[in-house]
């Protein structure tokens, strides 16, 4: 019986302490609106509630957070499930469009090993570009069809292009144009949604580490690295959006479409706070 | 023939309390419906979560079952930062639904 109110207290003491971190955050973002302030807030929090955890070893999602389950996923990662999509994707970037044009002349350094520049704020368009959007802006440019944002062909495209990018360290900036992006985005993390009332942060900052059933929950600040990912759940690689429309229906709240401006946002936000992660997409998940 | 008239009402009541207890449980298990099993360990629960604390001595640490029942309706009154779902606040589940699963937990 002793024990009891003592892990009621822990609970208790531990959320506060996450909430208080989150409200000072918001407070200094509210006052200031630094970006910079907040990162090194979040990556701090995850570095207290994971003394033993190389905050880079979040990349890894949850299974950095469990040996067991480390173990079964680098057994599966010997055969990686999105090494075909890889190669699928290197074939069709440079497959030339019904003008001559490629891919490659769409972006920096011919778009390889560019991704730790997504998204950015783009001051023309005067909204967040993610890498999947700056992919269908060039194939309307040079006359094609855009791609449905859930198809093969856009994992693909996009698997090869994080792959060019692995081992690149995110170096996403906010410009003043940027931040009511970044602060729509950041509110959409903290924000209570859906039947259920979570924000994302309840669940990976709040209870991060904790089981949620037979699931661990994982660390933001590795949550924008591995994109697109291989999950045998869906059967093929999809996007971070594909990844929030699920976080969003498991609590009872109204997913967006992938790609909308919200998402956009709140992939800016993420992303950002993992600057100085390294890229290791593709990744596989179950 | 008397005897049986005395009897029958009771045997009818045990099982519906069972029957109850038994919807309760079920409520409190189901993915769709409690899952409370997410976040707490529950007797004959599989793979329970640990976000909460586990669901034990509930009537020892409960002797009101009205206090139970607020804090299922609605943990936020509790404590504002909770990780609970209103179940009642939100209607995730029928009044109906959380006195059998408040009957149910008070017997854990
Ligand atoms: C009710 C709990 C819950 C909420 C709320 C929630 N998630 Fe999740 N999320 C999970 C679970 C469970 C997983 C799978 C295990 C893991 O990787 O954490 C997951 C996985 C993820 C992943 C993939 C991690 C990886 O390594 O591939 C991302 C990214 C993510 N969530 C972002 C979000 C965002 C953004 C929100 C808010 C819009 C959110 N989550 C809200 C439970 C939640
Ligand atoms: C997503 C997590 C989550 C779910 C789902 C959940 N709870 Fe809880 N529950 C908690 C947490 C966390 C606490 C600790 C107190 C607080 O923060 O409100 C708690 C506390 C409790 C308490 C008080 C325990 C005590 O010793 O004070 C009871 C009783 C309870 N929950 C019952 C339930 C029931 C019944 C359900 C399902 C119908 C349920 N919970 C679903 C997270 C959850």
């Amino acid at each position: 019986m002793r024990i009891l109110p003592g892990f009621i207290t822990a609970i208790t003491l531990a959320s506060s302490a996450v909430l208080w971190a989150a409200d000072v955050a918001a407070d200094v973002a509210a006052e200031t609106v630094n970006p910079e302030a907040d990162r090194q807030a979040f990556v701090s929090f995850y570095k207290n509630r994971f003394p033993d955890i190389d905050i880079q070893a979040h990349k890894d999602g949850a299974y950095a957070l469990d040996p067991a389950k480390r173990a079964q996923w680098q057994a599966m990662e010997d055969f990686p499930p999105y090494e075909i999509a890889v190669d699928e994707g290197r074939e069709l970037f440079s497959v030339a469009f019904t003008n001559g044009k490629t891919y490659a002349d769409c972006f920096a350094r011919q778009g390889i090993g560019i991704k730790q520049e997504f998204p950015h704020f783009d001051m023309d368009q005067n909204t967040v570009v993610t890498l999947e959007l700056a992919i269908n802006q060039c194939r309307v440019a040079n006359n094609e069809a855009e791609l449905d944002y859930d198809s093969d062909e856009m994992g693909v495209i996009t698997a090869y292009m994080a792959f060019t990018s692995r081992g690149n360290h995110f170096d996403i900036k906010v410009p003043a144009a940027g931040l009511a992006a970044y602060e729509s985005g950041k509110q959409f993390y903290y924000e209570r949604r859906g039947k259920l009332d979570f924000s994302c942060s309840g669940c990976h900052m709040q209870a991060t580490g904790n089981m949620l059933r037979a699931e661990i929950l994982s660390a933001s600040v590795g949550h924008a690295t591995h994109w697109p990912t291989y999950r045998f759940k869906w059967e093929k690689v999809g996007g971070l959006h594909k990844r929030f429309i699920e976080c969003n229906e498991q609590v009872g709240a109204v997913a967006l479409p992938q790609q909308s401006e919200a998402y956009r946002n709140l992939e800016y936000f993420l992303t950002y706070m993992s600057n100085g992660m390294e890229l290791n997409g593709p990744a596989s998940r179950k | 023939m008397l005897l049986l008239g005395l009897l029958l009402p009771g045997l009818a009541a045990a099982t519906t309390e069972q029957e109850r207890l038994a919807k309760g449980e079920a409520l409190a298990f189901d993915r769709n419906a409690g899952n409370c099993l997410s976040c707490h360990v529950m007797a004959g629960g599989e793979l329970p979560g640990n976000i909460g604390p586990p669901l034990i001595q509930m009537r020892l640490r409960f002797p009101d079952r009205e206090v139970l029942r607020a804090q299922i309706w609605d943990a936020a009154v509790r404590n504002p930062d909770t990780l609970m779902p209103p179940y009642g606040r939100h209607s995730v589940i029928s009044e109906e639904e959380i006195d059998q699963v408040v009957d149910y937990i008070h017997t854990l």
